[in-house]
């Protein structure tokens, strides 16, 4: 179930005076199971990536490989795609539209053509998965918290039952608890169905915390890819390309810098403290 | 004079049903008192549904209050008379850039606010580039709007603000799609204006760094003020805080695990600089007490 793209390339309105060359031979193997990390300025190219993973945005050039599958052969099955790699973009809750939140989410399950009890069962199972409270399957959508939404809206996708759950920034406008719920609920996800997830995400602090691999997007190519550690150490590049590294890896350069024997490889709270209190017991 | 400020305001509105019968009352904003003088860099926290943006858009009067008054500049927001007045004391910037954009090209969108404003077409395009360079869009002049980024929209809606000169800008969560380097940018560009031309600014945020620099800070709360204080005061409280649903900087957060390993270090950390300090001057004691 891996995805592979091979010197993919997208050019926005070629021949016209707003020709961008959006992605540049961009090549990447993404194995079933991982939890990935896309960082990039806003522009870098990164939406226009996952368009690409489910086949809504197709390459001006190069292949794109699912499961061993060039998607852009002729006659590849594109529906059964889009139900194996789900995409939730930005603020998802804008695609809300239904009567009732357990309507909304059946939405997906209903288009893949499944009978009104899988739906259900779908559905149910999808919001259970994003710990959506049950008394709320009968409100309309649109009377529900911004976190809230989101859930719904995220859960809409799961019902689907994808293999590859991808995240456009779903963080993005909701407070910081909400920000720690929905992003420990895709990380428990993530362990339980064992799908692969790949979120784009603006907040270094967040992507250290969850992912295993990052991938970094400049000016439509692939930049830096990695382990949080090996990316994070080049934060004197990622600052050239508008991103930055999480404030404790700053910290650790800087008590490096007046001498303390400290490591500088440090992505997370947890793992700066105990790299100060380390020099403290020696 | 205040620049802003609100006193036991209360904002109410109908909740209605499926038939559109009231079924009962709503209070976003309930007994709200704030103080804002001329100048000041002001945040307010919340989580989502806490009442900020409600109390934000009675300050250009997109809302006036039901109970208590709400003063801009001087001016009671509830005079329909000095309706304009308010709207040129005190600009707004939404969260969503493409809700306030309406131009077809970049320098046309910058250009709408002072025009109705009435200000002379050479005095127009000088203030358009300014506030075009300030926020960095410049290169984007000719543009259309509907071709750029999120982050770049919503630097432009910034520049259309600012080419009005409001003595009071507001702004409803700005950075909430921007990339780190485009955060910074919108902020730093903020307190440049504040610091050139005294720009008083409000900010609603939940990214909790972009507060340390403010002069004080209100959380919010079901329609209440629970917490005003220095930005020191405030993310002293890291409990309290998370029961608000909000979060500390994560140096802040750093600071407050290791002085709960033992570390013997202040609370309300703000700065990189400040617990890199501490933590040095710390190991050079302990290093000290070794040797005697």
């Amino acid at each position: 179930m891996s995805i592979k793209l091979e010197n993919l390339n997208y050019t926005y309105s070629p021949g016209n005076a707003y020709e961008k060359h959006a992605l540049k031979n961009v090549n990447l193997e993404i194995p079933h199971g991982q939890f990935v990390g896309i960082i990039g300025h806003t522009g870098s190219g990164k939406s226009t990536l996952i368009q690409h993973l489910n086949g809504l945005m197709k390459a001006t050039s190069g292949a794109l490989y699912y499961d061993g599958k060039n998607i852009y052969d002729e006659g590849y099955d594109m529906k059964a795609l889009r139900s194996q790699v789900g995409l939730v973009f930005q603020y998802p809750e804008h695609q809300l539209f239904e009567v009732d939140v357990l309507t909304d989410v059946c939405f997906g399950p209903k288009n893949q053509g499944l009978s009104e009890e899988e739906c259900l069962k779908r559905a149910k199972e999808a919001l259970e998965l994003v710990e959506f409270p049950e008394k709320y399957y009968h409100q309309s959508p649109f009377e529900l918290s911004g976190g809230q939404k989101r859930r719904a809206a995220i859960a809409g996708v799961l019902a689907m039952k994808p293999k590859v759950l991808v995240l456009d920034e779903p963080t993005a406008g909701l407070d910081p608890k909400g920000r720690d719920d929905i992003l420990d609920q895709i990380e428990r996800l993530h362990k339980e169905t064992g799908m692969t997830v790949i979120l784009v995400s603006h907040s270094m602090e967040d992507i250290a915390r969850y992912v295993e691999r990052i991938i970094v997007m400049n000016h439509g190519e692939k930049l830096f890819d990695g382990m949080p550690k090996e990316v994070f150490a080049h934060y004197k590049e990622l600052e050239q390309v508008g991103l930055a590294a999480p404030q404790v890896t700053y910290m650790m350069h800087d008590l490096k810098a007046q001498g303390m024997d400290v490591r500088t490889d440090v992505t997370t709270i947890e793992e700066a403290a105990d790299e100060i209190m380390r020099c403290f017991h020696d | 004079m205040e620049m802003v400020q609100a006193k036991e305001l209360v904002y109410e509105y109908e909740k209605r049903d499926d038939e559109g019968n009231v079924i009962g009352m709503n209070r976003a904003v309930d007994g709200v008192d704030i103080d804002v003088k001329p100048g000041q860099f002001v945040a307010i926290l919340g989580h989502n549904g806490s009442g900020k943006s409600t109390l934000a858009k009675h300050i250009n009067a997109i809302l006036v209050p039901t109970g208590g008054t709400m003063w801009v500049n001087g001016v009671d927001t509830k005079n329909p008379d000095e309706l304009m007045h308010v709207r040129q004391s005190a600009g707004m910037v939404f969260q969503n850039p493409d809700n306030q954009i309406i131009g077809t090209v970049v320098e046309e969108d910058v250009g709408f606010g002072p025009e109705n404003l009435g200000v002379p077409t050479d005095e127009i395009w000088t203030r358009v580039e300014e506030s075009l360079k300030a926020v960095g869009m410049l290169e984007y002049r000719t543009h259309s709007p509907n071709k750029l980024s999120g982050g770049q929209k919503q630097r432009v809606a910034i520049a259309g603000v600012i080419a009005m000169e409001p003595k009071c800008i507001v702004l409803d969560e700005p950075t909430a799609m921007l990339d780190p380097n485009g955060r910074k940018e919108v902020i730093s560009t903020v307190q440049e204006l504040r610091k050139k031309k005294q720009v008083t600014v409000i900010l609603i945020t939940h990214y909790m760094e972009e507060v340390i620099d403010a002069d004080q800070v209100y959380v919010m709360d079901g329609g209440h003020i629970v917490m005003h204080g220095t930005p020191r005061e405030i993310f002293s409280q890291v409990k309290e805080l998370k029961k608000y649903r909000l979060d500390v900087p994560q140096v802040t957060m750093l600071a407050e695990e290791l002085r709960n390993r033992g570390l013997d270090i202040p609370r309300g950390i703000l700065r990189r600089e400040e617990l890199v300090r501490y933590v040095t001057e710390l190991k050079e004691k302990e290093e000290k007490s070794h040797v005697n």
